[in-house]
């Protein structure tokens, strides 16, 4: 035996096929940043993972208070796996604060690791504890590890000429380095990102290298941790990856389709959260010939949108509900000038301001609807993050091709959330059609339609001949002029309409997974893809008749829909709303959906779905949210 | 086909046609009031397009709503008549995305500074490549008569029986607030000056912001009669000229001076000494500002170009970012989706 193995204690090693990891503390406590290096270090490694950002609206709460408490989940896996983890395995508190706020959710005997440093009599009263939690027994149901993580952060830093508060910043490598240890993973991928980040700060690199280091070398001394976890990599299919939040999924989506298309995208937008990602993004890339345009407001944004896609550019604005609400007249002169215009919505929670960090699934109806008159849209939704990419392409493939607004219904757990995505081959992406009118004699009609689409030619300023007049008053199909003819109008908005309904012809046939037929098919649309597909694949397991099925084009729907939700005796429709899908199926199929709702700014876990799927299948008695059991509230 | 970009474009005819008015007269039966002041605008734009020596193809006109922006129908160009007060974030799209068109938004008293103020501030503020004209004529007229942001203070009303009890806006002076780099003043009946005007904003690199008072003789009829009928103009109007003194009458024989920061009439002012001498291109508002101050009854109404200074156009400088960056290498999209790390899965 050598020094250094006497030195070491002996450390047994678990191999695990899932585990799910929640770093959680003040918001100025770095755990996003925690998070997302776990995450890329677990991505490199093969794992299959899912994560899910969940931080607070105010960029800096008072420090250690309950509301500035900001965390990131992670789940990292040995097989596919298409949720963040329904309730962390391990929980990381760096005060109390996040002890209070997390801790319910922790697995029972969950791993509990906590800064003790923090625990004192200020942070604990900001955090409401009347006692010690680490000494009043409260916590007995967890395996708890106190660890002294300012101090000895504090001690690895010593020397270093930086402000004590600047140290103290460093503790979340310390935490990060210790985590890395548990899971057997290097240190590789995070100083080389430290590295690339702090190369004009020389001293905070040694700062948060040293944390790191003193974390991971903590993990490997301490005789706290019997067990070290192994996850072994996933088995994917073949290809290179990378890892991607649903925000830059739809970034470099709508630079594909830029440059598929051959067209250069425009981007009209007006900061809001949780969609300003994008426009960072995108005015990261004008060498791909983007111009982006911070606009006064979110009005601006798509009626500049509007302007370029007249101009016979790729017109994108970007914005989530409320902005959605802003762009609604605006979105209509699209509509009735028939423009290829794009509009993101990366849905939040609520009514008018709502909670803007959380995320929600209820402006369906809204983005369906919300304008005067007839007025139809195309509607696409992701259904992951990485999907993103692939809808941000079909939204400009339909509206080119169609001369019809599109919008890209995203949301908060999309945009923020991520995963590991298998980078696709160009080759293999849709191909993206358009023209622009073709010259011709004689007085140049705008709304001569297309015998097959109706979509009407794209004619642009500076093609010779074609100069003509649109405008958001009605026009007369025959000749383009402003026409209040009744006959007119009302072929005009039958136009309008079957338009839309006509992509019917161009977008893919609805997938079902699981039983082609049986006791019950659970129907979704957008982020909660994930929670749905692994609640029937469980279901499955249990011997359960159950299907899922996803939907990804909203308007029009897919042509097999009517069919698909006959061949089951029950339909059952998730959605964070209060039942927007469902409205529109039971509406437009009469077929009698269930609706399950959740309006709590979270994304669906796993087992609520079950949970859902077990009530409706006669298996139990009625399903209620958790959270609403003791309130006395309806979940729907 | 390719797309129209500024560096490319396979769509702007490289020979100049021989234009004249008529090429600009739509087949559309011009719908205003018999007698209202839109007509003139429209004719001596119609007049002054072919000047400008631009294809019909490459210009585009971009309205509101309201009188006015029923513009567009009657100008045969590439016209949008979009939604209320929104024109400028069409034509800042527009513009921006293809900054060799050349775009005139045409907007009102309220589709420009009440529902679309907004826009407008920031569309000068930028010094976007745009001619805005904005039509003034102190009412609602559309809507059948209600008061405007620039209706006078009590002005009686079909919404204001007992008189409004708000100040209004002085246009000129918004548009001097927000930077705009282009900011003249026309009456609807002085044609010959309207038609220079509409030149010069045409011609000015950067925003250019013309406000024509223009008279709706159904809902405020006479609104400028006051100084702007032929008989009274000399007298009741000054014309700023750059580089010379402010001088008004019939024979030219007033003059204007300043008193500290307050402009004065010179009654028969013999010799230009002493008298306030236009400068149109000072960086420095102050004296544009005096100028806008002067109304009639207490002193001549400032016609003419108020500002006209260069400065580098929003348009060109969001091309030129793009341009520089695509110099040092057109983005690939292998590249952009291979960004940050990656790992291959055998």
């Amino acid at each position: 035996m050598t020094t250094e193995t006497q030195l070491k204690p002996e450390h047994h090693v678990e191999e695990l096929e899932r585990v799910t990891i929640r770093f959680a503390g003040d918001s100025g406590d770095g755990m996003q940043l925690t998070g997302t290096q776990f995450t890329r270090t677990a991505a490199v490694f093969g794992n299959d993972l899912a994560t899910l950002p969940d931080f607070p609206a105010e960029i800096r709460a008072p420090a250690g208070s309950l509301p500035g408490v900001s965390g990131f989940q992670i789940s990292f896996a040995s097989t596919e796996i298409y949720t963040p983890g329904d309730r962390p395995d391990v929980l990381v508190a760096m005060n109390p604060a996040a002890l209070k706020t997390n801790l319910g959710d922790l697995k029972p005997g969950g791993l509990l690791i906590v800064d003790k440093d923090e625990f004192e009599p200020t942070n604990l009263k900001k955090a409401a504890y009347e006692s010690n939690p680490l000494e009043d027994g409260s916590l007995a149901g967890y395996q708890v590890v106190p660890i002294s993580i300012t101090r000895q952060n504090e001690l690895a830093l010593e020397g270093l000429p930086l402000s004590a508060k600047d140290k103290f910043r460093c503790r979340n490598f310390y935490a990060l380095g210790l985590i890395l240890w548990l899971y057997g993973r290097t240190l590789d991928t995070t100083i080389k990102w430290a590295t690339e980040q702090f190369k004009r700060r020389p001293d905070i690199l040694e700062a948060n290298l040293r944390a790191l280091r003193a974390g991971y070398n903590f993990g490997e001394t301490t005789e706290l941790f019997r067990v070290q976890y192994r996850v072994p990599p996933a088995k994917v299919p073949p290809g290179t990856y990378r890892h991607i939040s649903g925000n830059e999924a739809t970034a470099l989506g709508f630079v594909a389709a830029s440059v598929l298309s051959g067209l250069p995208l425009f981007y009209g937008s007006y900061p809001i959260t949780p969609a300003s990602d994008i426009l960072h993004e995108l005015s990261k890339l004008k060498n791909f010939g983007i111009k982006t345009f911070q606009a006064e407001d979110e009005i601006a944004a798509i009626g500049a949108a509007i302007g370029a896609a007249y101009g016979g550019h790729l017109g994108l604005t970007g914005t989530s509900g409320p902005g959605l609400a802003l762009k609604s007249e605006a979105l209509n002169l699209a509509v009735m000038t028939e423009l290829p215009l794009v509009v993101i919505d990366v849905q939040r929670a609520g009514p008018s301001t709502g909670m803007p960090t959380k995320t929600e699934q209820a402006d369906l109806l809204q983005a369906m609807f919300g304008r005067n008159g007839d007025s139809y849209v195309a509607i696409v939704a992701p259904c992951t993050p990485s999907d993103c990419f692939i809808m941000a392409i079909e939204a400009f493939r339909i509206a080119l091709k169609h001369m019809v607004p599109v919008v890209f219904l995203s949301d908060g757990y999309l945009g923020n959330g991520s995963e590991p995505w298998r980078i696709p081959d160009i080759s293999e992406l849709p191909r993206i059609e358009w023209k622009y009118a073709e010259p011709q004699e004689g007085k140049f009609n705008p709304y001569l339609r297309d015998p097959k689409t109706l979509a009407r030619p794209w004619a642009v300023p500076g093609q010779k001949g074609l100069e003509h007049r649109i405008g958001g008053l009605e026009k007369s199909g025959e000749t383009g002029d402003i026409s209040y003819d009744p006959r007119n109008h009302h072929e005009m908005t039958l136009a309008r309409k079957a338009k839309v309904d006509r992509i019917v012809e161009d977008i893919p046939l609805l997938q079902v997974t699981g039983p082609e037929e049986g006791d019950l098919l659970v129907l979704g649309w957008g982020g909660t893809y994930g929670s749905i597909t692994s609640a029937c694949e469980n279901a499955r397991k249990r011997g359960l008749s159950v299907a899922s099925a996803h939907l990804r084009y909203l308007n029009p729907f897919p042509a097999n829909l009517p069919d698909v939700l006959k061949r089951y005796k029950k339909v059952l429709i998730p959605e964070l709303n209060t039942g927007q899908l469902a409205l529109l199926i039971r509406g437009r199929y009469l077929v009698d959906a269930i609706s399950f709702n959740k309006i709590s700014g979270q994304p669906f876990k796993i087992a609520e779905i079950e949970g859902k799927i077990d009530e409706v299948l006669g298996l139990r008695d009625e399903y209620v949210l958790e959270f609403t059991r003791s309130a006395g509230v309806s979940g729907g | 086909m390719t797309a129209p970009t500024a560096s490319n474009d396979g769509l702007i005819s490289p020979d100049l046609p021989v234009l004249t008015r008529k090429d600009f007269v739509t087949d559309q039966e011009v719908r205003w009031c018999p007698g209202c002041g839109d007509y003139s605008i429209l004719a001596q734009m119609q007049k002054m397009l072919p000047e400008l020596g631009i294809a019909r193809e490459n210009i585009v006109f971009i309205s509101g709503i309201g009188c006015s922006s029923r513009f567009p129908y009657y100008v045969n160009t590439y016209g949008f008549h979009s939604i209320h007060g929104r024109a400028p974030t069409i034509a800042t799209g527009l513009k921006t995305a293809r900054p060799e068109l050349t775009v005139f938004v045409i907007t009102g008293d309220g589709d420009g500074l009440s529902i679309g103020g907004n826009h407008l501030l920031h569309a000068m503020r930028r010094n976007i490549d745009l001619n805005i004209i904005l039509f003034n004529n102190r009412i609602y007229g559309l809507t059948k008569g209600q008061y405007s942001p620039t209706s006078e203070f009590g002005k009686i009303t079909k919404s204001s029986p007992y008189g409004t009890t708000e100040r209004p806006l002085n246009p000129i002076r918004i548009a001097l607030a927000a930077g705009a780099t282009f900011v003249a003043r026309a009456v609807d009946r002085d044609t010959k000056h309207l038609e220079e005007m509409l030149y010069r904003a045409a011609k000015h690199r950067g925003v250019s912001f013309v406000e024509v008072y223009q008279n709706c003789n159904i809902f405020n009829d006479g609104a400028f009669a006051a100084f702007a009928e032929k008989e009274v103009r000399a007298e009741r109007m000054i014309y700023l000229e750059h580089g010379k003194p402010l001088r008004f009458g019939k024979n030219n024989e007033h003059g204007i001076r300043l008193n500290g920061f307050t402009p004065e009439i010179v009654e028969n002012a013999e010799s230009d000494d002493g008298l306030l001498v236009h400068d149109a291109h000072a960086e420095n508002i102050t004296l544009a500002n005096i100028l806008v101050g002067m109304d009639y009854p207490d002193f001549p109404v400032p016609v003419g170009v108020f500002r006209d200074v260069d400065a580098p156009t929003f348009d060109q400088l969001v091309q030129q970012q793009v341009d520089e960056a695509i110099a040092k290498g057109r983005g690939s999209l292998e590249d952009a989706l291979r960004a940050g790390e990656t790992w291959v899965v055998e």
